[in-house]
């Protein structure tokens, strides 16, 4: 397990402010289209982290147009270009997911 | 097949790491090596061509007399495994001299042989695979084998029908894994996806 750590250390780059569950982000990810990269933002609260190592995930939810869309980010993954923290969330709980089931105002996370 | 080549290992486990294109790639590691090659084994004197690798650390305690005199003759330390790798040409090995992970290269294609995980007794449908029988309408048969034959001709079973019985715990070699990572300093590899064996066994790895 020891070398297997040691390799994984490798792809691990601590590029990224610190962001909790119930924080809203701006992720800029990397996009490829034929010969062209652009930069395509998802922004939106953090409703997990989960994993540790290379396998390390976050999902980013946000309402578009009425309805939720979910994104999971490999944390380590070279495709992010950065990530902005907007506003600091309150919650009491690691995994958000409560907040699939509520609408409007209900859906929001009080900010710290 | 062109410099057939081969090194025993060590499954360690499973992980995922990024390529260039920034994709993940679930990965096998695999301590490799290093292996002391033990004989050498030419076509002039034995009729083909190979050579004997050993790995792993044995304590001396366990070795009985023929095997330390077999070691003792190509003046390497006890291994606790010793396998015979097919080459194409034998006498560019050197006994004594070490195979280490660098002998692969990354992108490059391998087999890897092992023993499966052992399952114990098994039906049909695991160890085989089969579709098992309706579940509804009144079915009482649902994980069964189905017919195993004929009538009166032949008038008994094929011999290897598919059955239930022991499944896993048998050599598997999977081959054309691509090896995604060589490191040489901690005598470490990466392929591309699963390895038969559990965490901790032994595997051997070819090119």
């Amino acid at each position: 397990m020891d070398v297997i750590d040691a390799m994984e250390k490798e792809y691990e780059k601590n590029r990224f402010p610190d962001f909790k569950p119930g924080d809203t982000i701006r992720v800029h990810v990397r996009v490829i289209e034929g010969q062209k990269e652009r930069i395509q933002v998802f922004e939106g609260t953090v409703i997990q982290i989960r994993g540790k190592g290379t396998g390390k995930t976050f999902t980013v939810r946000k309402i578009t147009g009425g309805l939720g869309v979910e994104r999971i980010f490999p944390y380590h993954t070279p495709s992010i270009a950065k990530i902005e923290v907007v506003r600091r969330g309150k919650t009491r709980r690691a995994k958000l997911f409560y907040l699939r089931e509520r609408k409007g105002k209900a859906a929001q996370v009080k900010s710290l | 097949m062109k410099g057939m080549k081969g090194i025993i290992g060590r499954k360690l486990g499973m992980t995922r790491i990024f390529n260039d294109k920034g994709e993940s790639v679930p990965v096998t590691v695999i301590e490799a090596g290093p292996c002391p090659v033990v004989e050498v084994k030419t076509k002039d004197q034995h009729g083909y061509d190979a050579i004997q690798i050993g790995f792993g650390p044995l304590r001396k305690k366990r070795v009985n007399k023929p095997m330390q005199g077999h070691f003792q003759k190509a003046g390497v330390e006890p291994t606790r495994i010793l396998r015979e790798i097919r080459v194409d040409d034998a006498s560019g090995f050197e006994v004594g001299s070490e195979i280490k992970a660098d002998i692969f290269e990354v992108g490059e294609k391998v087999s890897v042989t092992g023993f499966s995980k052992g399952k114990g007794f098994q039906g049909v449908v695991k160890r085989w695979g089969f579709g098992g029988c309706g579940d509804s309408h009144g079915s009482k048969s649902h994980r069964k084998p189905g017919s195993i034959g004929q009538c009166a001709t032949p008038s008994r079973v094929w011999k290897n029908k598919k059955m239930g019985g022991h499944a896993g715990n048998r050599r598997v070699t999977v081959r054309n894994l691509e090896v995604v990572r060589v490191d040489p300093e901690r005598n470490v590899i990466a392929v591309k996806g699963a390895v038969p064996g559990h965490t901790k066994s032994y595997v051997i790895v070819r090119g």
